[in-house]
């Protein structure tokens, strides 16, 4: 047994380690990350003083950039529920090592996303009129009782299974951290010690809420489509869309959660736990999402173009043509279709090919978000010659702000939090080491995919 | 009940803008914002041209797809069917914008009047009515009609071109009018019901290709 207790004592040290050593880089990149965002205020505080007539939007085109990048964060959430809850539900026991960072990625993502509709509003001084005035049959409400419900269900479902993780951080920190973090971890622990009872509550605490997490989030996406899907606009008629959006959710979201798997994987040396084999499975789950939308932009595409009813041709002309054509192209071929080659050839199936991948789905993403909200505010439907909308530099200044926030909170978040599920992955690995004494490798056992690269 | 409905002869409008005028006098929309605007086109090739115009406006849906998206109620149907706003509620989600099917409300930014930054008397007067960052759009000048005088563009128009009245009263001039006329009504099969009827003469269909 001395080994598997050596084995859990460097467990532990690694999910300390970022507690216990911040150095200068660190300080660097929270420095470079606080200018950008400090930029982004300013460029805000620009739009607060002369309206959003700073921005390009205007009466014909009135959403672009702002309402995209909500979309495209909200998406973005969608990681942590599909590695945590889905992957949990089926008990595929491999994504342990990294359900904590894509439950990370959900919270940081609502929070960025939703202050993105704050930032698109003529009026957010008036913000509470939403709450005392707020219409049930507008589908702007039902977005913020979902997003809010969201919001909620998935702290807490990031907070419960880091309970005992926060306990272990109260016991081994004791004394030997700051007042401030010693008084957090107590608070947040709320009295673990790992007894049956505790621990019995915990795991029905956890099944109750990986359920009940799923609806949610299926149905935050679905609401979100459902802003421009219930409009009369051309090209977002369309009863496929909330399918559509949770889909090209949950793909974007499988996108930034390789990207942010590898960044701290190097940054605090996670190599053991987070594997190549989380990269190449993350990536086929991609690769699949990938072909899902390919299916779905074809079910949709073809529905409007077989038809060619009023303002089809323009659209599809802008789409594929005119004005859009480089980003819809590149859309298709390089967020969509390169990703399941990568994922296919065995040259590129492994972490850079994933990584790779990852960057191009993640910009894809955010650019199918735009493209649909701003050409489909495009397509006419009145006799008048068609509208142009450009993003300011205000509104580039918010969008870059608002990834560097991103980036902010998960980077203080890891300098805060357990990063990885420590009682989770040695649950797992004592169960996956047997007879008792006969260690193996840290790898954890998993059911074999075809063609697998090992770890 | 009553359905407060507009009529716009499209044979005897001449394009000379005096509703845009009334409007902006009566209501002191800002700059760069028109609740009453004449669409203008030009038709054939000489010496067959013409040139039409076509008046448009909130056409003050029965089922209004901007009352539906607001989601803070900012937009009201009346129960003459006047669609109105309080801007005063609006938060400028701009949902409405892209919710209305004839690109009717539209944002006020603020900004110069229209000679120069310094507003004159008048626009300092009127343009007190609108919120910076909040949609609004033509109420059928309702304020007029709560007198039982006609809305300022179609008192002023010259060729007796605008017309209104109650459609659901079968002896309204308005409806006796459309009785008479061909007619037709802006994109009527989004399903809004619109309440603008455009007059068409024997041969005429839509000037502008509006519907």
């Amino acid at each position: 047994m001395a080994a598997l207790s050596e084995w859990q004592e460097r467990l532990e040290e690694t999910a300390l380690a970022p507690i216990r050593r911040t150095g200068r880089r660190f300080w660097a990149l929270v420095a470079f990350l606080l200018a950008v965002i400090g930029w982004g205020a300013y460029a805000y505080s620009v739009q607060l003083r002369d309206g959003l007539v700073v921005t390009g939007m205007r009466d014909r085109i009135s959403w672009g950039l702002y309402i995209s990048t909500f979309v495209f964060f909200i998406g973005i959430s969608h990681a942590g529920t599909l590695i945590s809850a889905i992957l949990r539900v089926s008990q595929a026991r491999w994504r342990t090592p990294v359900t904590r960072m894509a439950e990370f990625v959900t919270v940081v993502a609502l929070v960025c996303g939703a202050s993105y509709v704050i930032i698109d509003l003529g009026r957010p001084d008036r913000l509470l009129n939403v709450v005392i005035y707020g219409r049930w049959q507008s589908p702007i409400i039902w977005d913020v009782l979902a997003i809010t419900t969201y919001l909620t269900g998935s702290i807490t479902y990031l907070f419960v299974p880091m309970i005992p993780d926060l306990a272990l951080f109260r016991d081994r920190l004791a004394g030997r951290t700051s007042r401030w973090r010693g008084w957090l971890y107590t608070v947040l622990a709320i009295g673990w010690n790992g007894n049956a009872t505790q621990r019995r509550s915990l795991t029905s605490a956890i099944g109750v809420l990986m359920i009940l997490i799923i609806p949610i989030a299926v149905s935050v996406h679905t609401v979100v489509s459902w802003i421009f899907a219930m409009t009369l606009r051309v090209p977002w008629n369309s009863a496929l869309f909330g399918a559509f959006f949770v889909a090209g959710a949950i793909f974007s979201g499988i996108g930034i959660l390789i990207i942010v798997m590898a960044v701290l994987r190097r940054a605090y040396h996670l190599e053991e736990y987070v594997t190549e084999k989380h990269f190449v499975y993350l990536g086929y789950l991609m690769a699949t999402f990938a072909a899902i939308m390919i299916y779905a932009n074809i079910s949709e595409l073809l529905t409007h173009g077989y038809k060619l009813s009023e303002g089809v041709e323009f659209h599809f002309r802008q789409l594929f043509l005119a004005e859009f054509a480089p980003l819809f192209w590149f859309y298709l071929l390089g967020g969509l279709v390169t990703p399941i080659v990568i994922a296919l050839l065995p040259a590129t199936r492994n972490v850079r090919g994933m990584v790779v991948a990852a960057v191009l789905v993640t910009l894809a993403m955010w650019i199918e978000r735009y493209v649909i909200v701003v050409t489909g505010l495009r397509v006419p439907l009145m006799p008048y010659e068609p509208a142009s909308y450009a993003p300011t530099w205000v509104e580039w200044s918010l969008l870059a702000a608002g990834l560097a926030l991103f980036a902010l909170l998960i980077t203080v978040f890891t300098k805060v939090f357990p990063i990885i599920a420590v009682w989770e992955v040695a649950e797992d690995h004592e169960a996956t080491v047997a007879p008792p004494g006969t260690v193996r490798p840290a790898a954890l056992e998993t059911p074999k995919l075809a063609g697998e690269v090992g770890p | 009940m009553t359905r407060m409905g507009f009529s716009i002869d499209l044979e005897r409008c001449v394009g000379c803008q005096a509703c845009v005028i009334a409007c902006k006098t009566e209501n002191g929309t800002p700059r760069n914002i028109h609740w009453m605007r004449v669409l203008e086109k030009e038709e054939g090739a000489f010496p067959d041209a013409r040139r039409s115009f076509t008046p448009v406006r909130c056409n003050h849906c029965a089922n209004p797809p901007c009352v539906a998206a607001c989601p803070t109620g900012a937009f009201v149907q009346r129960a003459d069917g006047v669609v109105v706003v309080n801007e005063s509620v609006c938060v400028g989600t701009m949902a409405c914008l892209t919710a209305c099917p004839y690109y009717v409300p539209a944002r006020y930014d603020g900004g110069d009047g229209y000679f120069g930054k310094k507003l004159t008397m008048y626009e300092e007067a009127k343009y007190s009515n609108f919120r910076e960052g909040t949609a609004q759009k033509c109420h059928f000048c309702y304020p007029r009609l709560d007198e039982g005088r006609p809305p300022a563009c179609v008192e002023a128009c010259p060729a007796d071109a605008l017309n209104y009245g109650d459609l659901d009263d079968p002896e309204s001039p308005i409806n006796i009018e459309l009785q008479r006329r061909r007619h037709f009504r802006p994109r009527e099969e989004l399903g809004t019901d619109p309440s603008t009827y455009y007059l068409v003469g024997k041969g005429g269909g839509p000037a502008v290709g509006v519907s």
